[in-house]
């Protein structure tokens, strides 16, 4: 049992009068009808009084309970969890960065405007398309802004149409996002090698259908062989082909969503383009469009006019405002920072060796783990908990029983095609001594599940806490801390 | 720099264990047309002395640091504590992914359980979701919400809500057959709320009303609420300017069914709008319709308490098109400073930094307005923003002005054309009352 201490809520190590920050004086006179008439709070009851020293170590203490890319391998299939470079944090957060306000005089961030001008145009060279928009925050609101785009250049010729078809494979946010535009959902199935069908897909295009939500390559990490077909079929009945870019990072420098006949692209800069995840966002989502499309992207735009940046508001077509003022900005700078420091040749062996750590992985791991679909794989694989459940072991327990061994688990129960699944997305930032320490690690887990399943069952053993009883918080949630809970 | 770690002996031997001769085979399944003939056109690679370079000249290029600033309108300038940034750069912090393994995460689940109990707390309702994007979209969400939880057809919207958050709720409800009213400001700067009686009908599914509103005005919540209520819709108020939340009365106190807004003024660098941080709060009964994750107190197998993301059955990996929102990713960093800044300001401290706000921008408001041709163009009670109305157009004015290093405020023509010879003046604890007395002898120089 793990005899460390617990960490305490904040709320419990409060004490009257303990204070960590010291204001200055106040320097004006302070009148005596001071907000007259409003209803004001004396104090923020329930906020804690800590010193500065109990502060800082538990923020210090808090983080060592996490694990993160900084300190091992991080195999979550589709998130793809590569080194954070630190240079890129570091400049991101220069202060000629960090000071300026978002509704400055345009003259005065002629910085921040090019950062963002540079960016959008790198963006449509590593993915062929005419332009950009970095508004979105994340690669959902990059789908919800791509799916609008759709829906009013269809509106425009008279008809936003009904439906959107997205494969049974796809992300929940596709459906979700397309939900929010007003449409209704479609699905298709995967065929057998775990890919849409351009067969399938003619049967179910109609003029009622707005778009095809493709993620390519798919999340079973397998490249859709028939995309071009897929989008002429798409482009006959009038409609548009978005791709989920999730997974660019095993394209760039190789084939450019552009030549496959994708109208509309996300794209996420927290995935391929190395910006850190932060325990959940922030992210940044931009959206890639072909040039019919370019009218329809969110106001302001970013130009370049006499030799200087400025905002142009000026298009009637726009779909709107996605977001107050210009997106996660900061998150932009590290992603401009990570494509200069690579470059042509260092983009192109991001794809290289994203694939071929894969691969390594999925030829180590094929003989104990079930593997669906036999299809070629790029920069993940998806293998499910078919053998070990002859004994009785979940995907869930191998996923526990990893963290023993001191690595991440894999993403666990997706896609939805493949039941019990472990997609496993090693990123091409990794050494091929990590990827052994994890194929041993795979591979003593299938000889455990064989031979003393009971331990797989009860994993996690040497951690903070164990497994959590996660049914409980569902059913009577308890979501903040109160004096009496 | 490629940040690979693959040497050339390790990539022969993997090649090998795969049986492939080369890294080209793997891609057989990418079709030979469309494949990127030789190189993409990228400048680089760029060493890091090189990057450094390039983009500190970028950084430079941005010259607000050279000027004194009063502006506000939804991003602010405030102080950031040390223990912020020193604690959330930390790469525990900075380098996981969403906690989904609750096990190795308990670092970010309990700071977010801390973070939604603060802006419970904050907010004055039952419970707060671990973020959103940023304010404007969680107005958005707001309004999506109590559409959800209504199925009614119509929603009035504040003038006086952030004219950029007005514009994201648009965008987002274009398909949706939902009427957007718009409500009136009157001569206080306050939203009409005789307008809001005749317009509110048995349809609205709720009233949004930001306070402080866009005009730095504080609102009367408490009426709103009980208006809304009235008519069996739901009342949403939006916090732009979070820091708000320490000196006024909370918004749940006064009767709001769920608060949303921008939580930028904790410990969040104004970085030319983001990242930044939504929040939404809302009250138990409708927290199965809330967007967004959040994070709950449990047990392990041990009896140990822990903390997970809950409630996920709303969210769109399980739900898919029938989730309360498509949000994945959100800004889980930014609540971790958020968190940091508040536990660091602690009980007496925030409403000690929001008294000194309000006391400092009623200082620069008798200032200012006592300069001939300027006056106050509003007569209620304001935060730590108000709104100057000039003898001069503000265009004239403000070249003056910064002629003498001040950004003097934000122009309020563009959104309000009823108020082209006015702007929007911020003050908080950074200006001293000798910078606020130099904007004053500035503006009248320029007046004169």
């Amino acid at each position: 049992m793990n005899k460390s201490p617990r960490e305490p809520l904040i709320f419990e190590v409060s004490g009257p009068g303990k204070r960590a920050l010291e204001l200055p004086p106040l320097d004006v006179p302070e009148e005596g009808g001071l907000l007259a008439g409003v209803p004001l709070r004396k104090e923020v009851e329930g906020f804690p009084e800590v010193s500065e020293t109990e502060l800082v170590r538990h923020f210090t203490r808090l983080s060592q309970l996490n694990y993160c890319v900084d300190i091992g391998f991080y195999p979550l299939g589709s998130c793809t969890m590569k080194y954070n470079p630190k240079i890129n944090e570091k400049l991101s957060a220069l202060p000629g960065f960090a000071s300026s306000h978002p509704l400055a005089p345009e003259e005065l961030v002629q910085g921040n405007l090019e950062v963002i001008r540079r960016l959008e145009k790198l963006l449509c060279e590593i993915t062929g398309l005419d332009a950009f928009t970095l508004q979105p925050a994340a690669g959902a609101h990059g789908e919800l802004t791509g799916m609008m785009i759709i829906r009013a250049a269809l509106g425009k010729r008279g008809d936003p149409r009904k439906y959107v078809l997205i494969p049974d494979s796809a992300h929940g946010t596709n459906p979700s996002s397309a939900h929010i535009c007003g449409y209704t959902v479609k699905e298709i199935k995967s065929n057998e090698n775990g890919t849409v069908d351009p067969a399938v897909l003619e049967k179910e295009m109609t003029e009622e259908v707005a778009a095809l939500m493709l993620t390519n390559p798919n999340t079973l990490g397998v490249f859709e062989y028939d995309i071009c077909r897929i989008a002429e079929i798409v482009h006959a009945w009038g409609g548009y082909l978005y791709m989920d870019g999730a997974n660019l990072n095993a394209l760039v420098g190789i084939a450019r969503p552009a030549a496959f006949g994708v109208d509309v692209l996300h794209i996420n800069l927290h995935k391929t383009f190395s910006t850190p995840h932060g325990g959940g966002g922030p992210g940044s989502g931009p959206v890639g469009v072909t040039r019919e499309l370019a009218r329809f992207l969110p106001v302001p735009r970013v130009v370049e006019r006499a030799g200087k940046v400025v905002l142009d508001f000026d298009r009637p077509d726009s779909i709107g405002r996605v977001r107050g003022f210009f997106g996660n900005f900061s998150v932009m700078v590290r992603a401009l920072c990570y494509i200069l420091t690579l470059g042509p040749k260092g983009i192109r062996e991001v794809a290289e060796y994203a694939v071929l750590n894969s691969n390594y992985i999925r030829r180590n791991l094929e003989a104990d783990y079930h593997l669906k679909y036999g299809t070629p794989t790029l920069h993940e694989c998806v293998f499910s908990d078919k053998y070990q459940k002859e004994s009785g072991v979940s995907n869930l327990d191998i996923a526990k029983r990893l963290i023993d061994y001191g690595v991440h688990p894999p993403t666990m129960s997706f896609p939805l095609i493949v039941h019990g699944a472990l997609m496993i997305e090693p990123t091409e930032t990794e050494s091929k001594r990590d990827l052994d320490i994890f194929i041993e690690a795979m591979k003593a887990i299938a000889g455990e599940a064989r031979e003393n399943p009971e331990v797989l069952r009860a994993a996690p053993h040497a951690t903070y806490v164990r497994r959590l009883d996660e049914v409980q918080a569902a059913k009577n949630p308890v979501l903040r801390w109160d004096a009496g809970s | 720099m490629s940040y690979i770690s693959i040497s050339d002996n390790d990539k022969r031997a993997m090649l090998e264990s795969i049986g492939v001769g080369s890294v080209e085979e793997l891609f057989n399944s990418v079709p030979e047309w469309t494949r990127v003939k030789g190189e993409l056109d990228l400048p680089g690679p760029t060493s890091e002395l090189e990057l450094t370079r390039i983009v500190s000249g970028l950084a430079a290029a941005n010259r607000c640091a050279d000027y004194l600033t009063f502006l506000g309108g939804g991003a602010y300038d405030h102080f950031i504590p040390a223990v912020v940034d020193q604690l959330s750069s930390r790469g525990e912090f900075v380098t996981p992914y969403t906690p989904y393994q609750p096990e190795v995460s308990q670092g970010t689940l309990q700071v977010s359980f801390e973070f939604q109990t603060l802006m419970a707390m904050l907010t004055g309702l039952d419970i707060a979701n671990a973020s959103l994007y940023d304010g404007s979209t969680g107005a958005a969400e707001a309004a999506l919400m109590a559409h959800r939880v209504q199925g009614k057809t119509k929603l009035l919207v504040s003038s006086a809500l952030h004219p950029q958050y007005r514009e994201v709720i648009r965008t987002y409800f274009r398909n949706l057959g939902i009427a957007l009213i718009k409500l009136p400001y009157g001569r206080d700067g306050r939203t009409d709320i005789e307008a809001a009686g005749r317009l509110l009908d048995g349809e609205t599914a709720a009233v949004l009303i930001q306070s402080p509103n866009y005009f730095g005005v504080v609102e009367d919540l408490a009426a709103f609420s009980a208006l809304a209520h009235g008519r069996q819709a739901l009342s949403v108020a939006v916090v732009a300017e979070a820091l708000s939340l320490g000196l006024l009365e909370a918004p749940g106190r006064l009767g709001a069914d769920i608060v949303t807004g921008e939580g930028q003024s904790f410990g969040i660098p104004l970085s030319f709008g983001g990242p930044y941080l939504g929040f939404l709060a809302t009250k138990k009964d409708y927290v199965r319709q809330m967007p967004g994750r959040v994070v709950g107190m449990t047990k392990d197998v041990e009896g140990r308490r822990g903390f997970v993301l809950t409630l996920a059955t709303r969210e769109q990996h399980i739900r898919r098109e029938k989730a309360t929102s498509n949000i994945c990713t959100n800004q889980a960093l930014c609540a971790v400073r958020a968190a940091i800044f508040l536990e660091t300001l602690g009980r007496h401290g925030l409403t000690e930094l929001a008294r000194q706000n309000a006391a400092k921008a009623a200082y620069a408001a008798a200032v200012l307005s006592s300069v001939p041709g300027v006056k106050k163009k509003f007569s209620g009670p304001f935060f730590n923003e108000f709104v100057l109305e000039f003898a001069a157009p503000w265009a004239e004015v403000e070249a003056g002005l910064r002629g003498r290093g001040i950004l003097g405020g934000l122009d309020l023509g563009r959104d309000y054309p009823e108020l082209a010879d006015c702007a929007l003046v911020c003050v908080t604890e950074m200006r001293t009352r000798e910078e606020i007395d130099g904007f004053g002898r500035a503006l009248k120089e320029v007046l004169s």
